[in-house]
């Protein structure tokens, strides 16, 4: 999977929760659930249609390393078979 | 014969549009059955019946808005209404025009006056109330036994016919359906908050909470659980709330007719927040009696259906107790404001890191302050702590939740 399908994937989970926002106009190194204004629930949500769609299982204590666009990318690419 | 009526989905509601009728005339439907949707202030409800039968012909067309408590179908014993449709006594069935903005109640078939005489179950002083603020009793629905009015089905019934009028006068000519909806939650929510605000006098305790432990056991659980099974810490204090609530349970009811009705289920309102603005407290049903797991699904169902306006009439209306949950954001404490007629509201701020002085150590814990606002017509500070001591106590047994 190339790094821009992988944001694609991204992109389009973030505007499943948050379908009023525009996640381009969110900074790569800033907190997205404040940004987006996403919940506890939602961000679940996030991990859960992350780990179907790329099979990658973020644990819960590595939850903090994907609060950013640029550490949720990181975090999956390092991950993904 | 029992008559299936325009519920009122919360304090805050005066009429309904019946968007759509879910069965026939002459279906069998079970307590509990989803017949109808209706639109309200704070968008689409499903509706569910409450009691078993058949239902008659419909009083109400889809796309009529009506008042709440407007019968909008009979419910016809099962047994008797076969046998009487032999017999042909059925009364004629009567069916309104469509006149979608009417705001009259819609006809009643007259030939029922025991019913009427019933509704009309209506105390001294609650006439007596009905006539300093001008409400004509006939018109109000009770909510007491048997439909009894009462003292604060009057003090709706004319807040309804003041803010009705100010609604009318001040939004009638909005014609966007996403404005009107908005306007119209805030509306909703402004009118039970006003309320609260000037009949209810708040109390308020505040008491910080270590998490460490219950967090510790939930972060070993959700190890151990598939992704989709894994529970929130909003669970963890959901179900903390209800087992303290055993203990106090006088927080867990109602002020009405100038006196705590405590009750005994355990109906928690669970702030939801929604991402056009505004904010609805459905019920999480039973949660004493729900495993943590069966929990989270519950809460997720829950969140899922409000923000896609899929809840159910009953989530809306039987609630004992409302929990807020603010610590998605940064904030620290919450002061809730109770929806009446309940007598308290939990808010939990932001767990977080936190020092912490304990047997002469300082150390550094992760935290969360807890507040009370509580009814103070109903319970005492004495009692209010009693609860918070035992929600802690509760908390740090998380095994046991």
């Amino acid at each position: 999977m190339t790094e821009k399908e992988l944001k694609e994937i991204v992109f389009t989970e973030l505007k499943k929760i948050a379908p009023e926002c525009d996640p381009d106009d969110v900074d790569p190194d800033e907190n997205i659930r404040e940004a987006l204004d996403i919940d506890s629930y939602s961000f679940l949500q996030l991990i859960i249609a992350l780990s179907d769609s790329t099979g990658v299982d973020i644990v819960e204590a590595d939850y903090e390393k994907v609060f950013t666009l640029e550490g949720m990318l990181r975090y999956l690419s390092a991950r993904i078979d | 014969m029992g008559e299936f009526r325009m519920p009122s989905l919360g304090a805050d509601m005066e009429a309904g549009r019946l968007v759509e009728w879910l069965v026939k005339p002459g279906d069998r439907c079970r307590r509990g059955d989803i017949v109808a949707t209706v639109e309200t202030q704070k968008g689409l409800f499903e509706v569910e019946i409450f009691e078993d039968g058949i239902i008659g012909e419909a009083l109400v067309q889809a796309g009529q808005r009506v008042p709440v408590g407007t019968v909008l179908a009979m419910i016809n014993p099962e047994g008797a209404a076969a046998a009487a449709e032999k017999a042909g006594t059925v009364p004629p069935p009567v069916t309104v025009k469509a006149e979608p903005e009417q705001l009259k109640p819609a006809e009643v078939p007259s030939e029922r006056p025991p019913v009427r005489a019933e509704r009309l179950a209506c105390s001294p002083s609650a006439r007596r109330l009905a006539a300093e603020l001008g409400v004509n009793v006939e018109d109000v629905r009770g909510t007491g036994p048997h439909g009894a009015i009462q003292r604060i089905d009057i003090e709706q019934a004319a807040q309804k016919a003041a803010s009705s009028a100010e609604a009318a006068a001040a939004s009638r000519p909005l014609p966007a359906a996403a404005g009107t909806l908005q306007q119209g939650m805030r509306q909703a929510i402004a009118a039970a908050m006003s309320r609260s605000n000037r009949e209810i006098p708040h109390y308020y305790l505040e008491m910080e909470i270590d998490m460490s432990r219950p967090l510790h056991w939930l972060e070993g659980e959700n190890l151990k659980r598939p992704i989709r099974e894994r529970l929130l810490p909003a669970v963890l204090l959901l179900k903390g709330v209800a087992k303290a609530l055993r203990d106090v349970p006088e927080l867990n009811g109602y002020w009405l007719d100038e006196r705590l009705q405590v009750k005994q289920e355990l109906h928690i309102g669970f702030a939801v927040a929604l991402r056009g603005g505004g904010l609805i407290t459905p019920a999480i049903h039973h949660v004493d009696k729900l495993g943590l797991t069966e929990l989270m699904k519950a809460m997720g169902d829950l969140v899922e259906r409000t923000r896609a306006g899929r809840l159910r009439s009953s989530e809306m209306t039987d609630t004992t107790i409302t929990v807020t949950n603010l610590g998605d954001l940064g904030v620290r404490a919450v002061y809730g404001v109770i929806y009446p007629p309940q007598v308290a509201l939990v808010a939990f701020g932001r767990i977080m890191e936190r020092p912490w002085a304990e047997g002469g150590m300082l150390g550094v814990r992760r935290t969360v302050t807890v507040t009370l606002a509580a009814d103070h017509r109903a319970t005492d500070g004495h009692r209010g702590s009693q609860f918070l001591e035992a929600l802690n106590r509760h908390l740090q047994l998380p095994e046991e939740l």
